[in-house]
């Protein structure tokens, strides 16, 4: 892959700082609120997260950056452009990866490039040109020729994010981009992904997979019913929001409450789930040693570092998966 | 990019290229099989031509024309042959694969993240229906003029009226495609369309009908287009077909604005 | 027997669901026909065919093209999909049964479709003051015999293509071309030596004829076992492609 056009030609405007800037931005469906006021600003070159369980507002927030949902109210700048006026323009040069597969089953693999590339006017001649570097990015050489269905799931995914650059986009929009794969193919997206970011490629994504939010994410927001909760980095969110470690305890019982009082005590926070308890505490051994010293025999103990997970269950008080 | 430079200057400019983008997509789609459905479209009419314009033909003889002119039944069938191939060729494209393309395999959702807008597929898949019409109509005027049903000048000057049928069924095709729910609705059209193939002035002139029916089939725009090629085929054009041209502009404008507000609304809500 | 008839009922208990949109295409679309061709362009034939007034003529001709829709109907793009894409037969393979009873059960439910459509016209020209014999019910054993005899052949097609634009091809240059020239709207005797040749061998001039004859009061004599022994020919030889054809998919 050739080297992408990473820095930009001195910003024609200021609030190019900010390739994507929100503010107090709403979307309805009727009387159902997707999106309930959020302020967003995504500065170039960085990797930027939405993370929040289904349902939080996160595609739909996609879809008005992807200019192709008007928003019902608010402020919304795209590469300093407006999206109700400049649609067109700004999609130019946006590239986007939607949650659903949507490749072209009529076509072969380098046809969806090709046939993509010729939507945003790129000549023939480069399209192809185009379409070979991208396979060869995506690692789909060699299936160059084949048509879409009997792709896997990973290989549809990569296809769909090597159609997403056609365009050689500022911003690439990532929608739940690992979402459905399997552990290996999630890997090999990540990575490529992780590729892009390094080129300079400003990515912007949504998941409900903490995991892939930390791996990615250089900043991201967490949504909940429409809303933004909190905003950081991964670390910074981590340690506002939880402790270093957290120590899991199964209890053999209908009812893990039982033993939450028994726990009082240990550690900052306590946190009681249908099957566990979860312990928020600094130092993970010395916790274990405190409830083995209460003589509570958990059938199973785990201690393990923080992660966003956690963060997501203090703020709202529910799991990301469920 | 100048695009980025002079939007207002050029943006017309810029919306042709990018329907001619979808219908280009189109293109690259065909394969083996697909070929020969699409071109050998025309082979209906010319069937029909043969069965009923020349075989039942022989049992009717002559037929008279509201003009007052005289004709053979096959040069009387013949144009409104063109005509309903005109509106099949068109109809084909943009109501099931349009239907299909829009709500079945999500594809102009992947389009519309790019520069192509709502309107601008609409157009390119017209000019891809128009693409294969004119292949259709090409092939029946030549078998016209090969057997004598008219002469070369008047096909050549029916080809553009055929252009004007097939876009403005194209673009009532894909407004009712925007409309319909569920495949099923497709055999309603299937029987709408043969019923417009059948009744409007196709087979026989609708003079014999009772008055209600009569002013019901010429509203139709099938008996439009039939009246239109058939005045061209025979030589007889008048004021009459001021009007036909003047409905079929209005209905392609109507079409083509219904469609693209009804895509807008359901692909960017 | 009892397990082609499970398959039978299987395809009726679908039909339940699906019989009124099918209505329209088998109720109204031949009725347009008579309407348009019999009534419309039968008002310019001046005295009929050999004496018989158009529509009576072309309506025993229809009975037997709603026969032939009928089967090409249901053998074609229900029997591509019970493959292709919801994998039906595959389901039922997996169930206790042969490949015999997968083919004659869905075989017996066109039947019933067919007989249906036919039965339904019928009526229709019955009202229409159009039949004029007592034979007329006989009608619909042709109808049966020419809905299987394209039937059977059609699913061994159907059930051998790769892609539905194979079915589009079939309609297009043998289904509507057979419909068109075997005597249906005028007397073969006008095509050219060739083309009448065509309509020979294949089944639905035969069961035109037949349809007829009954219907008009006629002896088809001697003439009418022939018709019915290539009607036959057509059953029999489409039944044995369609059973290897099924096996071959089945069966592996």
């Amino acid at each position: 892959m050739e080297p992408h056009p990473t820095a930009p030609p001195a910003a024609q405007n200021p609030t190019e700082d900010f390739l994507i800037h929100a503010r107090g931005l709403v979307k309805r469906f009727g009387d159902f609120t997707a999106v309930d006021g959020i302020d967003v600003d995504v500065r170039r070159g960085e990797a930027f997260g939405f993370l929040g369980p289904n349902g939080a507002g996160k595609s739909s927030t996609m879809r008005m950056i992807g200019c192709v949902s008007p928003p019902t109210s608010g402020v919304l700048e795209i590469l300093g452009l407006d999206p109700r006026r400049d649609g067109p323009r700004i999609r130019a040069r946006l590239g986007v990866c939607p949650q659903l597969d949507n490749l072209d089953i009529e076509l072969t693999a380098r046809e969806n490039l090709t046939t993509y590339a010729r939507f945003f006017g790129i000549g023939r001649r480069e399209a192809r040109r185009r379409a070979d570097e991208l396979l060869e990015f995506v690692q789909l050489a060699e299936r160059a020729d084949s048509k879409v269905e009997p792709l896997s799931g990973g290989m549809k995914r990569r296809l769909t994010i090597a159609r997403a650059m056609v365009n050689q986009p500022e911003v690439v929009l990532l929608d739940e981009p690992t979402t459905g794969l399997d552990p290996q193919a999630r890997h090999l997206v990540w990575e490529r992904l992780f590729r892009l970011k390094q080129q300079g490629v400003t990515l912007v994504l949504t998941t409900h997979y903490m995991d892939e939010a930390e791996q990615l994410c250089d900043r991201l927001v967490v949504m909940d019913g429409g809303r933004i909760v909190a905003e950081g980095s991964p670390r910074e969110l981590i340690e506002r929001y939880s402790t270093r470690e957290v120590v899991e305890l199964r209890f053999n019982a209908d009812d893990q409450r039982a033993y939450a009082e028994k726990l009082d005590g240990i550690g900052e926070r306590l946190e009681v789930l249908p099957d566990r308890v979860l312990l928020y505490v600094d130092d993970g051994d010395e916790a274990t040693a405190e409830v083995h010293r209460r003589s509570l025999s958990p059938a199973s103990v785990l201690a393990r570092r923080s992660s966003l997970e956690d963060v997501f269950l203090h703020l709202t008080g529910r799991t990301l998966v469920d | 990019m100048v695009t980025l430079v002079l939007p207002r200057l050029i943006s017309f400019e810029g919306m042709s290229r990018r329907a001619a983008s979808v219908t280009e997509r189109n293109l690259s789609t065909l394969r083996s099989a697909y070929w020969v459905v699409l071109v050998s479209g025309f082979l209906e009419p010319v069937l029909y031509l043969f069965s009923i314009g020349v075989g039942v033909g022989a049992l009717i003889g002559d037929i008279r024309l509201p003009s007052g002119e005289v004709v053979g039944y096959a040069e009387f069938v013949a144009p409104a042959m063109l005509a309903a191939a005109a509106m099949t060729g068109a109809l084909s494209e943009t109501t099931f694969n349009f239907f299909g393309k829009m709500k079945f395999v999500r594809l102009y959702e992947g389009i519309l993240a790019t520069p192509v807008r709502p309107i601008e597929i609409a157009l390119g898949e017209l000019a891809w229906a128009m693409v294969r019409g004119l292949i259709y109509s090409v092939a029946f005027v030549v078998i016209m003029v090969l057997l004598d049903l008219t002469t070369a000048a008047r096909a050549l000057a029916m080809l553009p009226a055929t252009l004007l049928i097939g876009i403005a069924f194209g673009a009532l095709g894909m407004a009712v495609s925007t409309i319909i729910r569920s495949w099923q609705d497709f055999d309603l059209i299937a029987a709408g369309q043969f019923a417009l193939f059948l009744f409007s002035g196709t087979f026989v002139p609708p003079t014999g009908y009772p008055a209600v029916l009569r002013w019901l089939v010429e509203v139709t725009p099938l008996y439009r287009s039939v009246d239109l090629v058939r005045a061209l085929s025979t030589g007889t054009t008048g004021w009459l077909q001021a009007l036909d041209v003047a409905y079929l502009l209005a209905l392609a404008a109507l079409g083509l604005t219904v469609a693209g507000r009804r895509m807008e609304r359901q692909l960017c809500k | 027997m009892t397990a082609m008839l499970s398959v039978l009922e299987f395809h009726l208990v679908n039909y339940r669901r699906t019989w009124r949109s099918s209505a329209l295409t088998t109720l109204v679309m031949p009725l347009l026909v008579m309407l348009g061709f019999g009534v419309g362009v039968g008002a310019y034939v001046e005295g009929g065919v050999g004496g018989v007034p158009y529509l009576d003529w072309i309506v025993p001709g229809l009975i037997a093209s709603t026969a032939l829709q009928a089967a090409v109907g249901e053998a074609t793009w229900p029997v591509f999909s019970y493959f292709e894409w919801l994998k039906v037969y595959f389901a039922q393979a997996a169930a206790p049964l042969r490949v015999a009873d997968i083919l004659g059960g869905h075989l017996a439910f066109m039947l019933f479709r067919i007989v249906l459509s036919a039965a339904v016209f019928l009526a229709v020209a019955a009202a229409f003051g159009t039949l004029h014999s007592w034979w007329a019910p006989l009608t619909l054993v042709v109808a049966l015999l020419v809905g299987l005899a394209v039937a059977a052949p059609t699913v061994a097609y159907a059930a051998s293509v790769s892609s539905d634009s194979y079915l589009i091809i079939l309609m297009r240059f043998a289904v509507l071309p057979m419909s068109l020239f075997s005597g249906v709207f005028f007397p073969i005797g006008s095509l050219p030596e060739l083309l009448r040749w065509v309509a020979y061998v294949f089944p639905l001039w035969h069961g035109v004829e037949l349809s007829r004859d009954a219907i008009l009061g006629t002896s088809p004599g001697l003439l009418g076992l022939v018709h019915v022994a290539c009607l036959l020919a057509w059953c029999a030889a489409g039944c044995l492609l369609a059973h290897v054809r099924f096996r071959r998919r089945l069966v592996i």
